[in-house]
């Protein structure tokens, strides 16, 4: 590689979506129109374009290049308060008026339900603010091939230990987003995301180990450079080396960033409107309670500029606003949908589809105090399984990472469960780390969990 | 099978006019680099869901998607490139994009089409159409109220249906030319129950490569119902599970998923073929007791992990993976067989159009052994009988897994107990394998309800097994 041909040959350097925004609007305008022309009573329609380029390298060798590109629709009609969906990939006329059919062929016999609707008008947003969420990055696929490279090699000559590797890998997404409905809003947005990533896998005479690391961010000149991804990627690979076992018992746990974004999200899905509507929440009426640590607090901000979980309105079309989900340890509000917060007799928080860039804060202290604060315990890097239970709490999951003693790292570890229920871990949140990791839409820093099961064989 | 092949070039090629000359100029482009295989899959895939929930059938939808990927492989390169709209012109730009991969090099002959021949393992026809709606909705409300009538502690239920069917058909410059046609059918029912303030969830679920009739009938679908009530009733029972190392009884059937992650995925040949499986250069070598066979078995009719033929138009096959405890084999697709030296084993699988196939695992499962399942339990005086998963994930590389019991029970002096806690079970693959000391006689297939995610792509599985027992696995529970 290469012949210098790949760029021409390229369907999706050429392609700004800026161009398709007024297309994309006229299609949802036309579907609603013909919901309404087959007798809807209300309609509402979601359409999709998404073009992308993802290049994976290696061993110093070009492995993959994957050109995407996607375009979809999927509407809703009511006919009075009963519904029916449908979806496809085509976008020609005759696939609105049919996709439209079949809609409404599911709405004759699904059964009216009464918090079915659209919602309330005058909760869409009147206009909608520029959130900076669109940076197209102006390369293609022997750039990005070049990027990944530079990324890759700068893991594989960090250790020599580092004997294999599982490829780095460079992509770039653009999608363009509308949903209207038969209120009359119709609402867009642009956005990009570009990322890098590797993974790579160690060995010594215990056995092999791997790790991987990343960047991601909407400008890709926010993008972290190859070479520290490669590095980190590698550094995180070459320590889980030699692993060790520890005896049963109850210890502290610290969960890295990327760990404890995991707990907040299972907080999230149980103070979720879906959830407690059915009743299958652990957290069932805890609004106005105290549920986690009170120095703890849950906020979320849907309208940063340039990040990743930014947007102006939620999958009804209700504007998003910056609101608390949990303060001082008591929730203050549940995370609703229209529908949802009708079955629940309340008011939409303007979560249809999820939350938009939440942030955990509390007492934080610096990672290496976070450490000395815990003394002997569990630093969990990696978990696995799907060991939670949402309707009680329960958790019980497989952990890496970690070992640590007089308030250091001392040693890695594998092959151990950590257990407890989610309801004692949140209110046994101690401290937390000021490492934030603002990546995703789900931002943490580490925690200290005052005491979990630890299990090894 | 050429019926077959004309009904999908029909449904798949005449509405954009296209036929075999283009298709084979399309892989003359493709293959005219230094190219070892062009392949175009086209697809079209139809679905449908009902949700029943509050006692009504409240939500439905349906799907239609349809495209074409354009793959080309270069030695161990990839190029690939996807179009929703199949006509010529779309599908000229995506075989420029995906050749882009290879330098030039020599004009490769496009072997001549041969059309594969395959047994057919499911019906052909669209499930959506094997019940008319008013049928389904009925269903759903019969499984309502089956379940409701089960026990008065029986507080919410949801029941989803769920059908598709896909017509495919893939043409390569190595001669291939395949088509199929898979209906695929699901019912799953939830409930939650509440008792003296404590609330449990039960699940239960079961489908396949099958018309609607198979979940229709109300042996099945009411057996659904009383099958996820029953284990909601269960779990309300449990008590904390232990933590630690100890014996270990898996129930038969779904458990399996066991060998699909302390096994399955560290078999798949392109983790092997870059070394990063704990598997890696091991063929020959005991992996596991003596007492296990391990196999993998696309060809088991209407079953959910089952294909006729696979995505790159290979017909499926059992493949055996690991004999009387040594490792026979790995599960290959057709790139990583070249690179290995080796043969397609027919799991070649892709999520839809516009994913990349990969080896994948179709029905996975140990073969039955000779012990009677109680003697067993029987043999043990102290550990857990776990009949029931959530499902379950691997670390190929450090043979790490973790399966998470959804139903689990003591086992004391020989003798089931009591219920405890959904707990998490984890351990090296390669150490657990070795490990089984005994094995059934009772060998079984699961419901029909795994699903499988690599590299973010989502297929459908089957597993099973007879009942094992492990003589150590550490058991995540909060009793220390």
């Amino acid at each position: 590689m290469t012949d210098g041909k790949l760029a021409k040959d390229n369907p999706h350097s050429s392609i700004d979506l800026r161009e398709s925004v007024l297309t994309l609007k006229n299609l949802v305008a036309d579907i609603l129109e013909e919901a309404v022309s087959q007798g809807a009573s209300a309609a509402e329609v979601s359409a999709s374009e998404d073009v992308g380029l993802s290049v994976t390298v290696r061993k110093g060798e070009l492995e993959t290049v994957e050109f995407n590109q996607d375009r979809g629709f999927g509407i809703t009609v009511y006919f009075g308060q009963r519904k029916g969906s449908a979806s496809t990939s085509d976008s020609s006329r005759s696939a609105i008026a049919r996709t439209v059919r079949a809609a409404a062929n599911i709405a004759r016999y699904t059964q009216a339900d009464s918090c079915n609707g659209l919602a309330e008008p005058e909760l869409m947003p009147e206009t909608l603010a520029d959130l900076d969420l669109y940076h197209p990055w102006n390369t293609d696929a022997q750039a990005a091939e070049a990027l990944a490279l530079t990324c890759e090699a700068a893991g594989l000559n960090h250790d020599s230990r580092i004997v294999n590797s599982d490829g780095a890998q460079v992509s770039t997404q653009q999608s363009s987003r509308v949903y209207g409905n038969s209120h009359g809003f119709i609402g867009h947005y642009l956005g990009t995301r570009h990322g890098m990533s590797c993974m790579f896998i160690a060995e010594d005479e215990n056995g092999m180990q791997r790790d991987h690391w990343y960047t991601t961010a909407r400008d890709p000149s926010l993008l972290e450079s190859p070479e520290a991804v490669g590095e980190e990627a590698g550094r995180r690979s070459v320590a889980r080396l030699s692993p060790r076992k520890v005896p049963t018992g109850n210890f502290p746990v610290i969960f890295c960033p990327q760990m404890s974004a995991g707990l907040v999200g299972h907080f999230l899905a149980a103070v979720s409107g879906g959830s407690l509507y059915r009743k299958a929440s652990f957290l069932l009426d805890s609004l106005g309670s105290a549920v986690m640590s009170h120095h703890l607090s849950l906020i979320e901000e849907p309208h940063l500029p340039k990040q990743i979980g930014s947007a102006g309105f939620d999958g009804d079309g209700v504007a998003t606003w910056d609101k608390t989900f949990v303060s001082n340890g008591v929730v203050a509000n549940y995370v609703l949908s229209s529908y949802s917060a009708r079955r629940l007799g309340m008011e939409t928080t303007g979560n249809a589809g999820g939350v938009f860039n939440v942030t955990l804060k509390g007492n934080e202290k610096p990672f290496a105090e976070l450490l000395g604060t815990m003394g002997e315990g569990f630093y969990v890097t990696e978990l696995m399984g799907q060991g939670v239970n949402g309707v009680t709490g329960d958790y019980s999951r497989d952990a890496s990472g970690f070992w640590v003693e007089n308030g250091e790292l001392a040693y890695p570890v594998d092959g151990l469960t950590i257990a407890s229920n989610l309801k004692d871990m949140l209110q046994d949140i101690q401290w937390l780390g000021d490492d934030l990791d603002s990546r995703g839409n789900v931002r943490t820093p580490s925690v200290l969990v005052g005491t979990m099961t630890v299990a090894s064989n | 099978m050429s019926d077959l092949l004309e009904d999908v070039q029909r449904e798949l090629w005449a509405p954009a006019g296209i036929d075999q000359r283009d298709v084979e100029k399309l892989l003359e482009r493709l293959s005219n680099r230094a190219i070892n295989l062009g392949e175009l899959f086209f697809q079209h895939q139809r679905a449908e869901s009902w949700m029943l929930e509050d006692e009504i059938v409240k939500e439905g939808s349906f799907s239609v998607d349809r495209g074409v990927g354009v793959r080309a492989v270069s030695g161990e390169k990839t190029g690939f490139a996807y179009t929703e709209d199949i006509n010529l012109n779309a599908l000229r730009s995506a075989t420029e994009a995906a050749r882009s991969i290879a330098r030039a090099g020599q004009n490769r002959q496009v072997a001549a089409s041969q059309p594969v021949k395959a047994d057919r393992m499911y019906p052909l026809g669209d499930p959506i159409d094997s019940l008319s709606e008013e049928a389904k909705v009925a269903l759903l409300q019969r499984i309502d109220q089956a379940a409701r009538a089960e026990d008065p502690r029986v507080k919410e239920v949801s029941v989803r249906l769920s059908a598709s069917h896909e017509t495919m058909l893939v043409v390569a410059s190595d001669g291939t030319l395949g088509a199929d046609m898979r209906p695929l059918v699901r019912m799953d029912v939830s409930v939650i129950v509440a008792h003296k303030g404590r609330r449990e969830r039960g699940f239960a679920g079961g489908g396949g490569r099958s018309s609607l009739s198979r979940v229709a009938d109300d042996d099945f679908a009411l057996g659904l119902a009383k099958e996820a009530v029953r284990s909601a009733l269960v779990n309300l029972e449990a008590a904390a599970a232990p933590a630690g190392a100890m014996t270990v009884v898996l129930g038969p059937g779904w458990p399996g998923v066991l060998l699909h992650e302390a096994v399955g995925h560290g078999l798949e040949g392109d983790f092997n073929r870059k070394g990063s499986s704990a598997f890696a250069n091991r063929i020959g070598e005991q992996v596991a007791s003596t007492l296990c066979t391990v196999v993998d078995d696309g060809s088991i009719h209407g079953r959910r992990g089952s294909l006729s033929l696979d995505d790159e138009g290979t017909v499926s096959q059992e493949t055996v993976l690991i004999e009387n405890g040594i490792l026979r084999g790995y599960l290959q697709d057709k790139l990583n067989a070249r690179l290995m030296n080796t043969q397609s084993t027919g799991n070649g699988r892709r999520q839809s159009y516009a994913h990349v196939p990969m080896p994948r695992m179709t029905n996975t499962f140990m073969r039955a052994g000779e012990h009677d399942p109680e003697e067993i339990i029987a043999s043990v005086k102290k550990g857990i009988y776990a009949v029931n998963f959530g499902g379950g994930q691997v670390d190929i590389t450090s043979g790490q897994f973790v399966f998470s019991a959804t139903e689990a029970y003591l086992i004391e002096n020989g003798r089931v107990t009591r219920p405890i806690k959904g707990a998490t079970l984890i351990g090296s693959g390669p150490e657990v394998m070795t490990r089984i000391s005994m094995v059934g006689n009772d060998l079984k297939l699961d419901e029909g309800v795994g699903v499988c995610g690599k590299d973010g792509q989502t297929i459908p599985v089957g597993v099973g097994q007879p009942t094992l027992k492990i003589d150590e696995v550490t058991v995540g529970g909060t009793q220390a």
